[in-house]
Parts: structure tokens; sequence; C-alpha cells
């Protein structure tokens, strides 16, 4: 009797240890990759708020050689390019989403659609951009925001198409039934119920795709290329946040690195409003069914 | 159909068509060699059975037995799950599987209810006004004036007229199956399918459910398929037993529960199976 319960406790005992060491290990994980991040965020602080002022908000690059000067052209830009690759990109994504969980579920395009679909959010930013290259750029003749915009979409599309199919699926198919049995049709209910009920994933996933392409670079380079003046239309070359810091970074003037590191800020800043919105602002008053 | 029963017309006397149409059918829905299948599944073999017009009708059966698969052939619900029907189903007097058949006109006139609650994520007053703004209706007067109506049918009224526009989904599981009711009864059907409308609910609210039902009944002509055989007791003029895809039995509730004709319908009324 005292032997087994002599044996139960040793057991007991080797059962807390493993049990301490694993949700220790788990701990050390988290911080190892937590470090990172707050040391990228801290260094960025720490090398770029200094040299953010209203002038850097609201002004011109400077000419070489003077001082001073800002970001306006890029921020602005920014905000163009990727409010056009969200116009371009995310009618042709939730349509391909709402196919996949709609319609497509089980067919052979819908299967080979989400294969596509899942590779493209694996290709290498820069080979979408010689792809934007080679369908806007050559036959433009010319540099461009809607080239950068078409590069961005490519990212973005892939990736609104499942984040739209996955929030479709998730809402229950007893909705589904409730509304065709009242007598709707089927475009009906994927419109009225499914993608209503759907509605905050379905905003949280394109603000999640827009945050992600605003910190694209590759595909920017040789498509809207950059501009140190305000862009002169949407057909011609256009500053964004990205390029001006990749060209700023890599100058050899002191003050332009000081201001790469102050657009970094700034385009992380957006990035993290972004994902702040997407994933506050869309709660509607009718919570999700439990 | 609007076709075919003018032609009717013309042919019969006029005393003869009055009558037709003043005089409800006895049988709601009237079903022939009715096979179903699922792919290699025949879930539903050679039905045939008579449901009368304003009188509630309940499937019985254990599960797996088809009793469901029978309800959701009766509003072409089962089109989704790709069955293959074979058979003829007359509902209203139409044969609904005829290819000239509206689906989405026929589920207006046959409502149904479903086991689980499943009110849209919307207000209450939204969630009964559903399939009338998908109609175009717009006028606020009327929509009010329909929900009321039909929340008062339902027996829900008392209980939500104060809070029409919180969302449906903070009633409680019996008033949001009530909801469900209402919705239904605001598109005016003549039939109404229920899959279990209790099964997900505490005693008392299907004890609300159950004098929900023999309220409507009249009105309505109600199928209801159920798991509680006290239920289609308490609630049905009339009971078909299924088994295996068969209907072994039907008759008026009384006699199948006390003299059933079938052995098996004896072994399973009296708790041996099932």
């Amino acid at each position: 009797m005292s032997k087994t319960n002599h044996s139960a406790a040793r057991s007991r005992k080797r059962r807390q240890l493993a049990d301490r060491l694993m949700s220790g290990l788990t701990m050390v994980c988290v911080a190892i990759s937590v470090i990172p991040l707050v040391s990228i965020l801290g260094y960025l602080i720490y090398k770029g708020a200094g040299a953010i002022n209203w002038d850097f908000l609201t002004k011109l690059p400077a000419p070489v050689g003077a001082s001073g000067g800002g970001m306006a052209n890029s921020i602005v830009g920014t905000g163009i390019v990727v409010g056009l690759a969200v116009l371009i990109g995310v009618p042709i994504g939730v349509l391909a989403g709402v196919y996949l969980a709609e319609y497509g579920r089980q067919s052979r395009l819908g299967r080979s659609v989400r294969f596509f679909a899942d590779v493209m959010q694996g290709i290498p930013s820069i080979v979408v951009g010689i792809v934007a290259y080679t369908l806007v750029v050559l036959p433009m003749q010319r540099f461009s925001a809607i080239a950068g915009a078409v590069a961005l979409a490519m990212i973005l599309i892939p990736f609104v198409c499942r984040t739209t199919e996955e929030a479709l699926a998730a809402t229950p198919h007893d909705l589904r039934e409730a509304g065709l049995a009242l007598g709707q049709p089927q475009w009906r209910v994927t419109l009225g119920i499914v993608m209503r009920a759907a509605r905050n994933a379905l905003v949280t996933g394109i603000m999640l795709a827009a945050a992600r392409i605003s910190g694209e670079t590759a595909p920017l380079l040789f498509t809207a290329l950059n501009n140190r003046f305000w862009h002169s239309g949407i057909d011609q070359p256009i500053s964004t946040l990205t390029v001006q810091v990749y060209t700023y970074a890599i100058a050899p003037f002191d003050d332009w690195n000081a201001q790469a590191w102050s657009g970094a800020l700034v385009l992380i800043a957006i990035i993290f409003v972004l994902n702040v919105v997407a994933r506050t602002a869309a709660r509607s008053k009718y919570v999700e069914r439990s | 159909m609007t076709n075919r029963s003018f032609a009717h017309a013309v042919r019969t006397p006029p005393d003869r068509w009055s009558m037709q149409v003043t005089q409800a059918p006895a049988h709601a829905i009237s079903v022939q060699g009715l096979h179903v299948y699922y792919g290699t599944v025949h879930a539903l073999k050679g039905i045939s059975l008579k449901i009368k017009t304003g009188q509630v009708t309940a499937l019985i059966g254990p599960s797996g037995c088809g009793k469901s698969t029978f309800l959701r052939t009766l509003n072409r619900m089962n089109d989704l799950t790709e069955a293959v029907v074979a058979g003829s189903v007359f509902v209203l007097g139409e044969n609904i599987y005829s290819p000239q058949v509206d689906v989405v006109e026929l589920r207006r006139r046959v409502g149904m209810v479903f086991q689980t609650p499943n009110p849209f994520p919307k207000s209450i007053f939204e969630n009964v006004v559903f399939g009338l703004r998908r109609q175009g209706i717009k006028d606020r007067r009327v929509l009010a004036e329909v929900a009321e109506n039909s929340l008062k049918r339902a027996a829900l009224w008392d209980e939500v007229k104060d809070r029409l526009h919180d969302s449906a989904l903070t009633l409680s599981g019996g008033q949001q199956q009530r909801l469900c009711i209402a919705r239904a009864l605001a598109l005016e059907p003549k039939v109404l399918l229920m899959d279990e409308p209790a099964s997900a609910l505490d005693p008392v609210a299907t004890a609300k459910i159950e004098q929900l039902i023999m309220d409507l009944k009249g009105d309505y002509t109600i199928v209801i398929v159920t798991h509680n055989m006290q239920q289609a007791v308490r609630v049905s003029d009339e009971t078909a037993f299924f088994l295996n895809g068969e209907l072994i039995e039907m008759a008026s509730t009384r006699t199948l529960f006390t003299q059933p004709a079938d052995r098996r319908t004896e072994d399973y009324i009296s708790g041996r199976f099932g």
C-alpha cells in the first residue's frame, strides 16, 4: 500500500516537472520571437523619430545638398498606389473567393483555382514586379502608378480570395438553408446572408491584405518607379514610401539616411493603424453566432 | 400552372369550378412511388402517402429511417445535397419535380423550420421581414404590420415587442425557434415543414412550440418530423412510421399508437428498438 503511494507521488512529481519544463520552454520561445519585433520597433523609433516633424510629413524632398524637406509625396503616393491596388484587386479576389466557397467547393476548377491561389501567395514579389512590367509598363512605354497598382493587386488577389473563402466557409451552413427555405435564390442567400454574416471577417481580410501590400518594395521598383515631386497623374511615375526609403537608405548622404529611418517609421505606423482598424472598426452590432 | 387551371376552368361547368376554388383540396401533399438516392445510398424506397390539408402529420421512425429526407423532398431542399429523386410529389396540386417548377416560388409557399434555431445575425424585425424585403416590399407600414402579425401568430410578440431592433441572437433558444417560425409565416405559406423543431429546446420551450403547432393547425398544413413519440401523440392528427427508407404504416395518430397494424410499428412505439 505505502509502496504504491510512494510510486504515485513520484510519478506525480515527474509529471509536474515535465509540465513546468514545457511551459518554461514555450515562454522562452515566445520571448525569442517577440525580441526581434520589439527591437526593430525600438530601433526604428530611436533612429527615425528624431527626423519626423511637420515638414517631413508635408514637404517634398529637398534637392541634393539642401537640408530639410520631407516625404509628403511618398506618403500620398503609397496611399494612391495601395488604394488603386485595392480597387482593382478586392472585387476580383472577393468574387473568386465566393466562387470557391459557395459554388466550386468540390469542383475540379475550384480545386485548381484554390491550388493556384496558394501558389501565388508564395511567389517572390520581384517576380510579380517583372510580370507587371511586361504587362503594363512595356505597352504603355512608361512607368506609372497604375503599373505599380497592378503589381500590388496581383499580390493582393490570392490573399483576399483565400481569406474570403475561409470567411464564407466558416459561416454556419444552417444560415444558407434558412435563406433558401425562405424562397431566396442562391445568389441572394450568398449576398444578403452569408456575406453579411461574414462581413467582419471579410473586412479584416481586406485590411490585412492592404497592410501587407503597403510594405512591398520590389514590385514597385520598376513599375511605379519613383518621383521626387508630386505625381502628375496615375499614368505617370509616382513615389511610394517603400521605394523612397530604399532610395534614401542606400544614398551616400547622412541626412537622407536619417530620413529613410523616419520614412520606415511612418510606414510601420501606417501598417500598424491598418491592422488595428482591421481588428476593431468592423465589429457589427449583431455579434457573430456563438 | 396558371395556364393549366385556366384551360381546366374553360372545360368544366362554372359551378364545379367555383367549388374547387373556394374549397381547398382534401390533400395538400400527395406522394406516389417516391425513391430518393444519395449516390449509392437508397434513402427512400417507394414512398406513397397523402397528407391532409390543415392537419398536423407527424413523421416518426428511428434515426436514418429517411423521415428527414422525406421532409426535405417536399420543398426540394434535397436539391442542395445532390439527391436523385424519382416518383411524383404533388404539393398544393403541383408536381414539384417537374422541370417548369420555380423552386424559389415553391419554397415561399412551403415554409420550413429546422432542428436548431437559425435566425440571421440581424435584428428581430429584420429577421421576420427578410423574405418580404427580398420580394421588393419597401413600405414600412406593410412591413411593420406583417412583422407584428407574424410574431403574434408565432406567440412571440409580447416577449419581443419592446425590442424589435435588438439582435435576434440575444433571444433564448426557444424564442429563436419561434422567431424562425414567425419568419416562415411572414411569407404566408400554405404548408409548414418542421424538422424536429423542439429537439434542441428545454421542456418549457418545447411545450410552447407544441402549443403553437396546435394553434397553427387548420390555417396551415403542418408536417413535423419528431423523435419524441409523446410529442407526436400530443400534436398530430396523423402519424406515419418510417423504417429503413420505407413507409411501414400511416394512420390516424390515435390508431397508430393504440392499434398499430404492423408488428414493427408496435415494436418501435413500445420502445423495443430505435
